[in-house]
């Protein structure tokens, strides 16, 4: 299924309508060469369904992560990314940029 | 985000209406700001700036930090001509997230089964291009080759704000057109408008090709636009 800015926030609400635990991630801050432009959405349900992108596939698994807790706790989350750290495998953009990832549960 | 607040931004998007998503970013406090309901609003400067850029971002004010998810209606591409070019156009316009109206007079070519899942009406540009509105979010590509169909379309184009017109045929047919229009009333400027002949210039053959060509120069009169004001 085609991810545009129209169905993901459609599908965002269709999953809740159906009762599924579901978190909006959006794109508020980049800095350098950031693959995503700001207001870029990613939606995830509480199966670790999700449709769009925030990065061009390097972060979404920790998002995804982070939007499992926001669903559970319901407490809006910023998470930061920078430059992957390769030696010590942490989540980051390969590309050199950075970006601020803002997470919320729709209630 | 509450669901009723999502499913108002998602109906002002069908609506095809300008609408902000305020966060505040400490609070997760949220409202929507309709295009109607700016003026007199805390943030009406950002609001304004951010809507006529069409760019989502962070803005602060009295020491609060806000997010204003922007969203401006689906892009649309009104087609003349229910043809073979057209056939191709839709479905590469819808991967875009481009919505498709296509319209030919012609109830042959209009049938529905040519064009899955696309709103088809078998009108004249002159009759249905007033009551389906044109927008500034809209383009405009005629590709019937028939003046009689093309010319109505071009002229309603004109007369909007749309972002972009676009016609199909050979310069020299460019040239007659011109003349047409021009006898119309419309001065040169008004026609320097029409992309003619239409589509990027990469030796498009087929039709499918040619849809590629028009939709990539319809892409880039969106964003290049957006970047200039920027």
């Amino acid at each position: 299924m085609l991810s545009t800015d129209t169905d993901i926030l459609k599908t965002a609400e269709g999953w809740r309508r159906e009762g599924r635990g579901v978190a909006i991630a959006t794109v508020v801050e980049t800095w350098g060469s950031a693959p995503r432009p700001v207001g870029s959405h990613l939606v995830i349900d509480g199966d670790t369904n999700f449709l769009g992108s925030v990065s061009g596939g390097c972060v979404e698994g920790a998002v995804i992560t982070e939007a499992l807790d926001v669903i559970a706790d319901g407490k809006p989350r910023m998470i930061e990314f920078g430059v992957a750290d390769e030696t010590a495998w942490q989540v980051g953009l390969s590309c050199g940029g950075r970006i601020r990832v803002y997470v919320e549960r729709v209630d | 985000m509450r669901l009723s607040l999502l499913s108002d931004l998602n109906k002002e998007r069908a609506a095809r209406r300008a609408a902000v998503l305020v966060t505040d970013v400490a609070s997760g406090d949220q409202r929507l700001i309709r295009e109607a309901e700016v003026d007199g609003d805390l943030l009406a400067e950002d609001l304004g700036d951010a809507l006529r850029r069409g760019k989502s971002g962070l803005v602060e004010r009295n020491g609060r930090q806000f997010f204003l998810t922007v969203q401006t209606p689906p892009v649309r591409v009104v087609v003349i001509g229910a043809v073979h070019i057209s056939q191709a156009l839709a479905p590469i316009a819808m991967g875009l997230d481009l919505d498709v109206t296509i319209i030919d007079p012609r109830t042959a070519f209009a049938a529905s089964e040519r064009f899955p899942e696309v709103s088809v009406l078998a009108e004249w540009p002159d009759t249905v291009l007033p009551e389906i509105g044109i927008d500034r979010y809209t383009a405009v590509a005629a590709l019937t080759h028939d003046p009689k169909i093309d010319d109505p379309a071009l002229i309603a184009a004109l007369r909007s704000e749309c972002f972009y017109i676009g016609a199909l045929g050979s310069r020299k047919t460019h040239e007659r057109r011109i003349q047409r229009l021009t006898e119309a009333g419309f001065a040169e400027a008004d026609l320097l408008r029409i992309h003619a002949p239409i589509g990027l210039d990469i030796g498009a053959v087929s039709p499918a090709e040619i849809a590629v060509s028009i939709l990539a120069e319809i892409v880039a009169s969106l964003r290049k636009d957006q970047r200039r004001s920027a």
